[in-house]
């Protein structure tokens, strides 16, 4: 299938947005009949790569090619019409309507205006048969899984191309299909991705776990920060090869911060032992204790987030005990309980999660002490502002403005404002969640030397960073997840090496 | 451009930037308005022991609007929005008048302090219904409301078995009358947005409020009682609306449990969207929603005054509204300049053209690399 011609072309395809060069120069192929990976971390290009490949992005610079001729995509009901489908994460098709009227949405089958209902039935279930599967298709969609709701948009997309073109679908893009599915679900669509795929459709597969990859796709493309890093067989790249494409090992060594002689001694802050939720993150076991500093590593989707969520309280765990400072908190008890114990947290998401846009710097620096405090008990002005100004000027918060709108800021800016945030009140433990993403490298730098000086100053810190050697440079130990569980927990030590790291995440549990 | 013109024009602008400048002129511009046809409109005299005039008027029948408007602000702030306003001052109102009418001495202080303070813990607890309703069961503010806004006057007319109540009590009436000269319900208005402003500003009220309309998950994560604060704005509407309920059957001398505060949720939404409150949440401003409520007040007293036919009133205010509101947004003010001014519809510089252009860019440079972001 190889030796075909390729079905898509792109050359040297190129994205720039006003702040970030989304993708430069990347070539990409796929091939009638084969199930690809497109593989790369948050911010590599692979939605961008595939926005340009719908029509939803024009692109800068570069070719696209279908079946040898030359293309300009200008729309997503253009990709649709020359045979490109798409199927993403969250199923747009109406839950309230039926599996047919779902199927048909849009071009029903009708005699004049009457829908004919019987026909557009009976249709939608051989169609739905010829996918292989069981499913009744006067039912509302929104009563069955998932799962099948996502195969329903793949028959869809699919029946849409047959309908409109007369080439009929040549590339579906499935965008993360697998990420809310369980083993079984999974197995049904891997089953019709088979089907498409002896049918000659070529399968854009992008998703972030790697057993699916390594079971169902037969090539994969790896970008990172923009760029294509490699093109491989599967059968010719092992996981560790691959993990270490995705994540990129910076070249020259960052050595200074390393400090693994700063043995942390000190008494347990947190126990977690079996800590919980279904569809998040599988129970695991934590300890930190004072002045150290836990790393986490996984790739995307590994449960990362989830952890560091379910320590702070932010979700509700449904299994296991946290303890913090030796006293048990109830696993209702949200954010108020485990911040009155010490537990900051900068959430991943820090303008949807973090900051209040709206409010000036200095109103959501105070904000969680404030917080703290109740309503009653305002920290007075004075205090506040001379707050305010220590910690915009310790962190180098631009502009140095406490009246400054925050939402104004840039991203290294805001994500100060929220580590000023919770400094202010004296966490024991401070969870931050990818601090230094998109941010710029100085800001970044700054970032990792405060986690250094706090964490000298007896803080622990749990720190999530997709950067491998970011997490080896600041980490006593590594907490590493796979697929939702956490596998392992590594000793930070000259021996420890990135290769291992990504060995672990490759692997699973080993140590 | 004189250097003179130049400071001038810069302190116009940063005039027109203060968050009541707009409001402010639209109330003055409205008040000026009815000179040509009330010459003595800004007049002032006595009658009957009392001050008279249309200003006076103004403020009279303000109390209504500017309490409920006060309690709505901060409802707004929050995100939520709270419709059952005029059910609860109807409720209110029911429930004081029923006590005083039934009663053998109407003229009792202490019987008409009791009727007031169960007619307030009436509404406290519609606000405290409402709140539970938004903040622990997570329904959505306008649909939580308007179960109360529509059954809340089914339970002001059971309360009046459906009747006009009416009472004469004297001690009573002070509350919609009178005192020493001026309107009682000026003194209630301004005890209760100093209180307001006092709760929000000189505590973290305010702050939290506007943090919690402003991002909710953040504050949450952030540990602000997000609930709590809710609850708590949803009390002081009630409790604010309970209060023009209880002016409105005073001055009124009897409650309507079909009439009493009806529409007035809208005039209140209103207000506080004309002084600058946006409806999405967040910041919030109580002189705005004061100078809000005054605007639609003076709005009103001019439709009377100026003698415009009554079938023609609901037209008339709708229209100048209209106007209010797009006197308020910026874009559309800056579209009404361009026309105005033809050559600034081209881009051209008001200044000196030559620096000025280039002066420009290197700020826009310098600007750039602070909002550089790697992806990583």
């Amino acid at each position: 299938m190889a030796e075909d011609f390729p079905v898509l072309r792109m050359t040297g395809i190129s994205k720039q947005f006003p702040a970030v060069r989304a993708l430069s120069g990347v070539d990409f192929r796929l091939y009638p009949g084969e199930v690809h990976a497109l593989l790369g971390e948050n911010g590599a290009g692979k939605s961008t790569l595939i926005k340009v490949l719908t029509g939803v992005y024009e692109l800068d610079e570069g070719t696209v090619e279908l079946d040898g001729a030359p293309v300009r995509i200008t729309s997503p009901h253009h990709a649709q019409q020359l045979g490109i489908s798409t199927v993403y994460q969250e199923v747009n098709l109406c839950p309230n309507l039926t599996v047919a009227e779902n199927i048909f949405l849009g071009r029903e089958r009708t005699s004049g205006p009457v829908v004919r209902w019987r026909r557009t039935r009976r249709e939608a279930a051989t169609l739905v048969a010829a996918f292989g599967l069981e499913i009744d298709v006067s039912a509302q969609l929104g009563s069955y899984p998932l799962a099948i709701q996502q195969l329903v948009a793949i028959v869809r997309a699919v029946d849409l191309n047959r309908a409109d073109g007369a080439a009929g679908t040549k590339v579906l893009i499935l965008d993360e299909p697998t990420s809310s599915l369980d083993q079984d679900e999974v197995e049904v669509l891997f089953g019709v991705i088979r089907r498409l795929k002896s049918a000659g459709v070529a399968v854009l597969f992008v998703s972030h776990f790697l057993d699916q990859i390594y079971r169902i796709c037969d090539r994969m493309t790896v970008l990172r920060n923009g760029r294509m890093v490699g093109e491989h067989m599967v059968a010719d790249l092992d996981r560790v090869g691959l993990v270490r494409l995705m994540l990129g090992r910076e070249l020259q060594q960052l050595e200074e911060l390393r400090e693994h002689d700063r043995t942390a001694t000190g008494e347990t802050v947190l126990h977690a032992a079996g800590l919980g939720r279904r569809g998040s993150i599988a129970p695991f076991d934590l300890d930190i204790s004072a002045g150290e500093v836990v790393g986490l590593a996984g790739l995307l989707g590994s449960g990362r987030t989830e952890l560091a969520r379910l320590v702070f309280g932010a979700d509700q765990a449904d299994s296991g005990e946290l303890t913090v400072g030796g006293k048990p908190v109830s696993r209702r008890a949200g954010p108020q309980a485990t911040i009155s114990r010490g537990i900051a947290f900068c959430p991943e998401n820090r303008r949807a999660e973090g900051l209040i846009p709206d409010l000036t710097v200095r109103e959501n620096i105070i904000l969680a002490m404030q917080a703290a405090r109740g309503w009653a008990r305002p920290i007075p002005r004075e205090t506040a502002d001379r707050l305010v100004a220590r910690y915009i000027a310790a962190l180098d918060i631009r502009p140095a403005d406490p009246e400054a709108t925050a939402g104004s800021l840039s991203g290294g800016n805001q994500q100060k404002v929220l580590l000023a945030r919770w400094i202010l009140t004296s966490p024991k433990l401070l969870v931050l969640d990818e601090p230094t993403r998109g941010i710029d490298v100085g800001a970044k730098a700054e970032i990792q030397k405060l986690v250094v000086s706090l964490a000298g100053d007896g803080v622990s810190v749990l720190y999530i960073s997709a950067e491998l050697d970011e997490v080896l440079r600041l980490s006593d130990s590594i907490g590493v997840l796979r697929d939702r569980t956490l596998v392992a927990r590594l000793t930070n030590g000259p021996d420890l090496t990135a290769d291992q790291i990504m060995q672990t995440i490759a692997r699973g549990a080993q140590s | 451009m004189t250097a003179l013109a130049r400071i001038r024009q810069r302190d116009w602008r940063s005039l027109t930037r203060q968050q009541l400048f707009w409001p402010l002129l639209i109330l003055v511009a409205l008040l000026l308005f009815n000179l040509p046809f009330t010459p003595n409109f800004f007049s002032v005299g006595v009658r009957n022991g009392h001050l008279y005039g249309s200003l006076v008027s103004i403020l009279y029948f303000g109390t209504v609007p500017i309490l409920v408007a006060l309690g709505m602000t901060l409802v707004i702030a929050t995100g939520g929005i709270d419709l059952s306003v005029g059910a609860v001052m109807a409720i209110s109102g029911a429930i004081a008048c029923r006590l005083i009418s039934h009663a053998a001495d109407q003229n009792s202080v202490s019987l008409v302090l009791e009727a007031m303070g169960l007619a307030l813990l009436a509404s406290l607890a519609a606000g405290l219904f409402n709140g539970l309703m938004v903040a622990r069961a997570g329904v959505q503010p306008i649909v939580a409301t308007l179960i109360l806004m529509v059954a809340g006057r089914g339970i002001a007319q059971l309360i009046t078995s459906g009747f006009i109540l009416t009472e004469l009590s004297k001690p009573y009436g002070v509350l919609g009358g009178y005192a020493a000269t001026v309107p009682t319900g000026v003194f209630i208005v301004v005890g209760f947005v100093a209180v307001a402003a006092v709760l929000t500003r000189r505590t973290a009220l305010g702050l939290l409020v506007e943090s919690v309309g402003g991002n909710a998950e953040a504050s949450r994560l952030a540990g602000v009682r997000a609930q709590r604060i809710k609850v708590m704005v949803y009390l002081f509407c009630a409790l604010c609306a309970g209060v023009a309920g209880l002016w409105n059957s005073s001055s009124l001398g009897g409650a309507d449990a079909n009439n009493a505060g009806l529409w007035i949720e809208l005039d209140a939404i209103l207000a506080v969207v004309i002084g600058g409150t946006p409806l999405t949440g967040g910041r919030f401003s109580i002189s705005g929603t004061v100078v809000g409520a005054l605007i639609l007040q003076t709005l009103k007293t001019t439709i009377f005054t100026i003698g415009i036919p009554a079938q023609a009133n609901m037209v008339f205010e709708a229209v100048v509204v209209i106007i209010i509101c797009l006197l308020q947004s910026t874009d559309f003010r800056r579209r009404v300049a361009r026309l105005l001014r033809p050559g600034a519809a081209r881009g051209r510089p008001v200044g000196p053209a030559g620096p000025a252009a280039p002066d420009q860019r290197p700020a826009q440079a310098a600007v750039s690399p602070e909002s550089v972001e790697i992806p990583s």
